[in-house]
């Protein structure tokens, strides 16, 4: 008999500015491939975005999307979502909830009704904001629910939560039947905060679709003499741009034709580029702003090396896909994807020195650029979206066995 | 008839330390003494000092017992600094006359594929260590990590030796067996000793694993073996690593009392003697074995990949080999004790990638989180070496500059 998995989630490509969209994407994908029927709820953004998104994961159909009203995006906090708001025709914002919280419980409610008319074995809900939703699935139908945990508030916001938030993520992982972190770091962060039982906790680490066409463009360095290093994400304070700037600062003092890309948006964003102006990096930084899609890809075929400095990384799926781009990676030992990438760099993000080490000698003696791309690239033929698709089934057999 | 010998490797590296990139010059201690200590000692605790023991006990309680080392100059320097006591006890053991010293290059090292001009320094500094420790000189031969070719057969039978020691594997020896005396192409009365690696490795590698059919090795079974090879050969060549007892194989594995009763037990046999490995290359030469490619102990491959497969190591030693006479030219032995202690084969190994995600033996034995640290560290090093050496130089021309105007 088939499976059927009613899926709460916040984004879904194209509608995406994180990790989170292709994850749940790509859990899709490997899910549908092992013949198990998904039903995605997911909010629908405004701005004209109600594509059909069905298409994107596969022909046969085994994805359906539910859409609830929402301008509902992940790393949104109140602030940010009042500012969403504003932006609205005044006739659209009475559609929409006037702050955060109040949003998520509109798409609790419409995600409830869903869950009424669905019919499901099992109920899988990714992050806070969908907790409720599964958790009110769970009451509606009798169904197990299994809570997945890619990100906490406390790796969002440098362990100083909004209350709110990390209150609901309590109450999510209490009433799971079973959690999945993508990470045993996720999963020691959760243990940490939250009095979970470690017993009902699973981990699966992420993979990456290695059937990508972009990894093929071979995009080369628009810079002449110098390398590149490159930095991809969120500006944020969970990112590290801050450390990536600290980093670039001693690598010039030992190799001064060094190019520093910081590509993504965030509110850290003017802060970091004042600080580069004051330091007197200005013509060794390039700030191309939100890369998405291809552009992405291309970024990575350009740098001779890809820094993710996060101080806290739940899993950091970007480095499997700089590796899968031949392009070696130093990653910080506060990930995730520290844990299953062997042939990278892994520096603390707090140690400027062994980073400045790594980078400098990275940059000064091509056999480690050569051994790096060849052993890495090899090494990420291993990730794939089968792999995740299929520990998420067992855990689905193992709750519903209890 | 079938003549057994051990022979048992001893060997510590100078382990480097974490040098980086700011140490450059600043620091001259390359080598982590710390580490270096704590690890002397934890083996010695774990391995040196109860097989020492252990096989002393054997040596007295069984008088045709014996056995034969190699052991390292950077082993033994570390046991001279920081466990004076595990000499004294290889001492006592050469004392019994019943256990042979066998010669290497001093530094554990690769030199012999490089330079030919240190390779013969290093043995001659590793026979001199042996003939002021332990009054012998050794007219056994074995290349580090048994890396032999036939070139290496005729530089060892110039220098005198007797007989010289490699790897018994099908690669050279094709379907003829280990436990005959060979000897090398173009040689002339040198033997070729080969380790049968199917009897070693039970020891070894084997002897704890509870995945193998033959789990638990027991005396008994052990020497069986053994005797099964009279009618089949004439020798049995056990070759190890000496931290196989109570390091690699903990204690709780019952190794100890393996081998307390597997000697007597193997002495039972009327046909079965120990020999050394000089009393063994009196045998004659059964066949002549040809060797033209370079093969080793390590890994299935019996080659030298696990030192020299990757571009790091290749690009690392060739620019280490790269400045051996201007070190020397210096004339400092500071400088060039530095230098002779990077070309211990260890900092290689440690930047093998072949099977480092597979967390496999190479991931065990490294000081590093992963090969291209240890690459960096060498780097950092043989930057900073190289720096030094510029100094040297400019005294050396500023001070003679001085002769000539004074």
């Amino acid at each position: 008999m088939v499976m059927k998995v009613l899926m709460f989630g916040w984004e879904f490509p194209p509608m995406k500015s994180g990790g989170l969209g292709t994850a749940c994407f790509d859990l899709c994908r490997g899910l549908t491939e092992k013949d198990v029927e998904v039903t995605f709820v997911v909010p629908k953004l405004p701005k004209g975005m109600n594509s059909d998104f069905a298409k994107l994961v596969g022909a046969n159909q085994q994805v359906k999307i539910r859409e609830v009203d929402s301008i509902l995006s992940p790393y949104m906090h109140s602030k940010s979502y009042a500012e969403e708001y504003e932006y609205l025709d005044s006739n659209m914002k009475d559609n929409y909830g006037k702050d955060l919280m109040a949003e998520v419980d509109r798409y609790t409610r419409a995600a409830a009704l869903i869950a009424r008319k669905e019919n499901f074995d099992i109920i899988h809900a990714h992050d806070w904001m969908t907790y409720e939703a599964g958790l009110i699935a769970k009451q509606h139908s009798g169904k197990p629910l299994v809570a997945h945990m890619h990100a906490t508030e406390f790796d969002r916001t440098g362990e100083n939560p909004n209350y709110d938030i990390s209150h609901r993520e309590f109450t999510g992982l209490a009433g799971a039947d079973l959690v999945i972190a993508n990470s045993n770091f996720t999963k020691d962060n959760v243990l940490k905060h939250y009095s979970v039982d470690s017993e009902k906790m699973r981990v699966v680490h992420w993979g990456i679709d290695p059937e990508n066409p972009h990894y093929d463009i071979g995009e080369i360095s628009p810079f002449k003499d110098e390398k590149m290093v490159l930095f991809i994400g969120r500006v944020t304070l969970q990112k590290g741009p801050d450390y990536f700037v600290k980093l670039a600062k001693s690598v010039l003092d030992f190799e001064p034709n060094t190019k520093f890309v910081l590509a993504g948006n965030g509110d850290m964003l003017p802060r970091v580029i004042e600080q580069v102006a004051d330091m007197g990096m200005s013509d060794n930084f390039v700030f191309p702003g939100f890369l998405k899609g291809e552009d992405v890809h291309r970024a990575f075929q350009m740098a001779d090396l890809y820094v993710m400095p996060s101080v806290s990384e739940p899993f950091g799926l970007v480095a499997l896909e700089s590796v899968k781009n031949g392009t070696p990676t130093l990653v910080s030992k506060q990930s995730g994807v520290s844990e299953v990438l062997d042939h990278c760099f892994k520096v603390d993000f707090w140690n400027i020195d062994e980073m400045t080490n790594k980078v400098v000698s990275f940059l000064r003696h091509p056999e480690l650029s050569q051994s790096l791309s060849e052993n890495s690239k090899i090494e990420s033929d291993k990730f794939n979206l089968i792999e995740p698709a299929k520990k998420c089934i067992d855990c689905y057999n193992e709750v519903l066995s209890w | 008839m079938v003549d057994i010998c051990f022979y048992f490797q001893v060997h510590q590296p100078f382990r480097m330390r974490h040098y980086n990139i700011f140490d450059i010059g600043k620091k001259e201690d390359y080598f982590d003494d710390a580490k270096n200590k704590e690890i002397a000692q934890k083996v010695a605790n774990k391995c040196y000092r109860p097989t020492n023991q252990m096989l002393l006990e054997l040596l007295e309680q069984n008088p045709q017992f014996k056995i034969s080392f190699s052991i390292t100059g950077t082993a033994l320097d570390q046991f001279e600094q920081y466990t004076p006591d595990v000499i004294e006890s290889f001492k006592k053991l050469a004392a019994t006359g019943r256990c042979e010293f066998i010669g290497e290059t001093y530094y554990h090292s690769l030199s012999f594929l490089y330079s030919r001009s240190e390779f013969l320094e290093q043995v001659q500094m590793h026979r001199d260590k042996m003939k002021s420790l332990f009054g012998v000189e050794p007219t056994i031969f074995r290349n580090t990590e048994l890396i032999y070719n036939n070139e290496l057969a005729s530089a060892i039978e110039e220098l005198g030796y007797k007989a010289i020691i490699t790897e018994g594997t099908e690669k050279i020896l094709g379907w003829r067996s280990p436990n005959y005396v060979y000897h090398p192409k173009n040689c002339g009365k040198l033997k070729l000793l080969l380790k049968n690696y199917k009897l070693s490795d039970d020891i070894a590698f084997r002897f704890s694993n509870r995945e193998w059919k033959e789990w638990p090795l027991t005396a008994d079974k052990y020497a069986n073996w053994v005797n099964a090879i009279n009618g089949n050969g004439n020798c049995l060549n056990l070759f190890m690593d000496y931290e196989t007892f109570g390091e690699h194989q903990w204690e709780d594995t019952g190794i100890f009392d393996f081998m307390r009763h597997m000697i007597p037990k193997v002495l039972e046999h009327p046909d079965n003697t120990f020999v050394t490995p000089s009393e063994l290359s009196l045998q004659d030469a059964f066949d002549e074995v040809d060797v033209p490619f370079t093969i080793s102990w390590a890994d299935l491959e019996r080659d030298v990949s696990a030192w020299l497969g990757n571009t790091m190591q290749q690009s690392s030693i060739a620019k280490l080999y790269a400045f051996e006479t201007q070190i020397k030219r210096s004339a400092d032995p500071k400088l060039i004790d530095a230098w002779r202690k990077l070309t211990t084969s260890d900092h290689f190994y440690y930047m093998c990638t072949k099977w480092f995600s597979d967390g496999d033996v190479h991931k065990y034995f490294s000081p590093y989180e992963s090969p291209y640290d240890a690459f960096i560290s060498f780097m950092n090093i043989l930057h900073d070496l190289k720096l030094r050496l510029g100094k040297h130089e400019e005294k050396l021309v500023v001070s003679s500059e001085g002769k000539v105007v004074s």
